[in-house]
């Protein structure tokens, strides 16, 4: 008992001390469960003795995470989505496994272990893409999308691939019997077919049966029945569990249940994933890693110039806009954690040795420590490239220091209409997006637009920063956006700042940012369709105006008298109560004022409506 | 303590020469504390023409004169000047019962006119001499009990040389400083806030 206790001591403290600090140091979760299982495994501190039989648990995390991303895949979203997933996604992982695979047969390798290295180096890692893709804002743009269809066309391609790997080993004992195979056949096609049709049928009935009982820990433990079923199901067959789980997972992507199995299994998800990435920490075997530091920096720089080949290849012919291309290369270079999984799968297939998948393993888990350096020396390099090849590219780069009074930030909804407004009255603005499409498109329109993040300091100079009067912050990203509005002020103290608020929080925040011109985005359009509600319900035009205008104007008093409070929640319900009372307060009073004074037209005061009342109105 | 509540509607003042002239020279002033005078820019502070009516209040509050600096369009005051009078010059406030507020307060009108002096005779083309337009003004001066002073008007704006302009101006300041000890002040009857009869004003029946 306490063997079991202790274990799960050193697994859970190992996790909890090196991924904060591998995040801390801009590394990524996934490091830092290596690291930790490095640390606590045989060639560590010793900690844990039989990694192997922990592996054999940790593995279920795997499937978690096929049957969640059999979740995310809609069908409907994969049909929309085909060209570009099927498409370039498959270019990336065959042409770069096929590169791969020649070069390292051509070098001498073994090909059974030459075609499973291909695979497993050919993956990229999901987790590192979305984030860097989430924090630099760049999910909406070509290379964006690109990233993201490569990736998903991986986490399809997993499964067969997972599922072949460790055939690869037992193809000799297979030969032995044809007819055991065909039976085995057959009954796994039964299987395959008894989860769709069941899984059609049953499931969603059976979900809705749980979910009644309004008890949430069962549905948590049916969602984790469900796979577990699945996975011993398909094992007993000899087929692989992840390849069932996944095939769960998109039954029910279209059910309703979809959100609540997604949140109900993440955290299971997460941890065991976490424990599968410690246990393939702990495997890796440190003698051969130092014994050969030569081959594992050479396989590192040659899998990597070899995916950024065909990559690049992609890049051009897809085409991503040529400011994108490194982001979109340098993304997906990296091995990933699906590389993990594979070599994993080819060690317990026998099909490589512990030798072979310590040293690949490293090779991976380098180029993700890599990733934020070569994102970080790309973006230079390759800033630098375009700027000296600016006369032979299309893209739009700031070239000359701008010397426009007004720098547009954000070149989308908002932010065009605010642009066309100036355009239209012959003033010039210098207009920033980092959208290189949406550039283009404007471009075309005959907008002055110029591709940069303009949250980046030395671009906001050339864009004339420090000579402009005015800055419009119209980037709808609330993180972005704020940003740019704290750098504005720390270097640019002279530009006025407008800028364009998502909602309340994001305009109190700007506004104890000191901004003075800032509009919420969806205020003035609702105040306009309300007031076409109060006419078509007989409110005379001019008075649903005055109306409208009258609740703009406390809606703004009510925003700057809560700005204080933000973050006490109870005193923000109680003014905000407050508030409405007072405006209904007023609005009664002016309308049983405009009963009583109904019906004359000769004064010389319009005085019914707004003036009369005003005299007793709070100040 | 600023006692002059200055109140300037030009509806384009980037187009205006008087107009400008007078804003760019009375602001300063404004502009400091202890100021002789506070200067309202109308159109700057209400481009939507939604008047912040308590505010225009409590300044009409702590003034003791008032002008009204406007240009004369179709013979009158500008659109948003207009407004303000409807809303801010609110009844039980400025007039009617308990509307007192203004009472005793003076006025001035200091307005400019296209048309030269000439235009505004009975032979010109404005056929009215510029005096025939004022009754509206006095008579609204006179229901909130306040002192009508005699207009100060610059004829002939879009033409008048610059120097024109700028004795206009400085004669306007001289003026600011000197009042209330204007000559013409001593001979003005004492104002008495006119009544208007119940029948004419907004009917409030008493619940």
């Amino acid at each position: 008992m306490s063997n079991w206790l202790i274990l799960t001591l050193v697994y859970l403290a190992a996790a909890v001390i090196a991924v904060p600090l591998a995040r801390f140091a801009g590394l990524g979760s996934i490091i830092g469960y290596l690291v930790a299982g490095i640390a606590i495994g045989p060639y560590g501190l010793n900690l844990v003795s039989d990694p192997q039989s922990m592996l054999h648990f940790a593995e279920f995390g795997v499937v978690l995470m096929l049957f969640l991303v059999g979740l995310e895949l809609e069908p409907r979203r994969l049909w929309a989505l085909r060209r570009p997933i099927f498409g370039w996604g498959s270019l990336q992982l065959f042409g770069s496994a096929a590169l791969l695979f020649a070069v390292a047969v051509a070098c001498g390798v073994a090909w059974r272990l030459a075609l499973v290295a291909a695979l497993g180096l050919a993956m990229s890692s999901t987790a590192i893409g979305l984030a860097v893709l989430n924090e630099r804002n760049l999910s909406s743009t070509t290379a964006g999308q690109g990233v993201l269809s490569v990736a998903l066309l991986q986490d399809i391609a997993a499964i067969p691939i997972l599922a072949l790997v460790p055939l690869l080993g037992s193809g000799a004992a297979h030969e032995s019997g044809a007819l055991d195979s065909w039976i085995e056949a057959a009954r796994a096609l039964a299987v395959i077919a008894a989860i769709v049709f069941g899984g059609r049928l049953l499931l969603r009935p059976m979900l809705r049966w749980i979910a009644r009982s309004k008890t949430p820990e069962i549905f948590t433990a049916a969602a984790l029945l469900l796979v577990v079923a699945i996975a011993a199901l398909m094992q007993s067959v000899g087929l692989s569990m992840a390849l069932g789980a996944f095939l769960a997972g998109v039954l029910l992507a279209e059910s309703e249940y979809r959100r609540e199995l997604e949140t109900d299994l993440e955290p299971f998800k997460g941890l065991l994933l976490g424990l599968f990435f410690i246990a393939v920490g702990m495997g890796i075997d440190f003698q051969v890693v130092l014994r050969h530091p030569g081959l594992i920096v050479g396989l590192v720089i040659a899998f990597l110039s070899l995916k950024a080949l065909v990559l690049w290849t992609m890049a051009r012919t897809m085409p991503i806009p040529l400011a994108e291309r490194s982001v979109f290369v340098v993304l997906l270079t990296q091995g990933g954690e699906f590389g993990f999984v594979v070599f994993q799968a080819a060690t317990q297939g026998r099909v490589i040795d512990g030798e072979a998948a310590s040293l690949l393993v490293a090779v991976v888990a380098l180029s993700m420590l890599l990733t934020p350096l070569l994102l970080l020396a790309s973006d230079r390099w390759w800033a630098a490239h375009l700027l000296a090849h600016r006369q032979e590219t299309t893209e739009h780069r700031i070239e000359a220091p701008q010397s426009a009074p007004v720098i547009i930030a954000g070149f989308g909804r908002y932010g065009q209409i605010v642009g066309r407004l100036l355009f239209a009255n012959g003033m010039s603005a210098t207009v920033l997006d980092h959208d290189a499409e949406q550039v283009e498109a404007t471009r075309r329109f005959g907008w002055q637009t110029y591709y940069g993040d303009a949250t980046r300091l030395d671009l906001l100079r050339v864009a004339g920063a420090a000579q402009a009067k005015v800055l419009v912050v119209a980037i709808d990203d609330v993180d972005q956006n704020l940003a740019l509005v704290d750098l504005a002020r720390q270097h640019f103290p002279q530009l006025t700042i407008v800028a364009r608020a998502r909602d309340a929080p994001h305009w109190t925040k700007l506004h104890q940012r000191g901004v003075q011109f800032i509009e919420r985005e969806t205020l003035d359009s609702a105040l306009m369709s309300g007031r076409s509600v109060l006419e078509l319900l007989g409110i005379e035009p001019h008075r649903a105006r005055t109306l409208a205008q009258r609740f703009r104007r406390h809606s703004i008093e009510q925003l700057v008298a809560m700005a204080p409070h933000l973050g006490d929640e109870k005193r923000l319900i109680s003014l905000s109560k407050a508030g409405r009372q007072q405006l209904e307060q007023l609005l009664a009073q002016e309308r049983e004022l405009a009963e009583r004074t109904r019906g004359r037209t000769d004064d010389p005061s319009l005085g019914e409506a707004s003036g009369a009342l005003s005299a007793d109105r709070p100040t | 303590m600023s006692d002059i509540l200055l109140l300037l509607a030009h509806p384009d003042l980037q187009h205006s020469r008087v107009h400008a002239a007078l804003r760019t020279a009375l602001q300063p002033e404004s502009a400091r504390a202890g100021a002789r005078w506070a200067l309202r820019d109308l159109y700057a502070l209400y481009p939507d023409f939604v008047i912040d009516v308590a505010a225009e209040q409590a300044a009409l509050l702590k003034a003791r004169l008032v002008v009204w600096l406007h240009p004369v369009h179709w013979y009158g005051m500008p659109p948003l000047l207009k407004l303000w009078l409807d809303d801010v010059f609110a009844y039980g406030w400025a007039y009617g019962p308990g509307g007192d507020r203004l009472s005793g307060k003076d006025l001035w009108l200091v307005a400019s006119t296209g048309g030269t002096e000439a235009s505004y005779r009975p032979d010109g083309h404005n056929r009215f001499f510029i005096d025939a337009f004022w009754p509206p003004y006095e008579q609204t001066a006179s229901l909130v009990g306040m002192r009508f002073l005699p207009p100060m008007v610059l004829h002939g704006a879009h033409r008048a040389p610059r120097a024109e302009i700028d004795q206009h101006v400085a004669m306007l300041i001289e003026r600011l400083r000197s009042w209330p000890d204007w000559p013409e002040i001593a001979d003005l009857m004492p104002c008495i806030q006119g009544v208007a009869p119940e029948g004419e004003r907004p009917m409030v029946e008493t619940p």
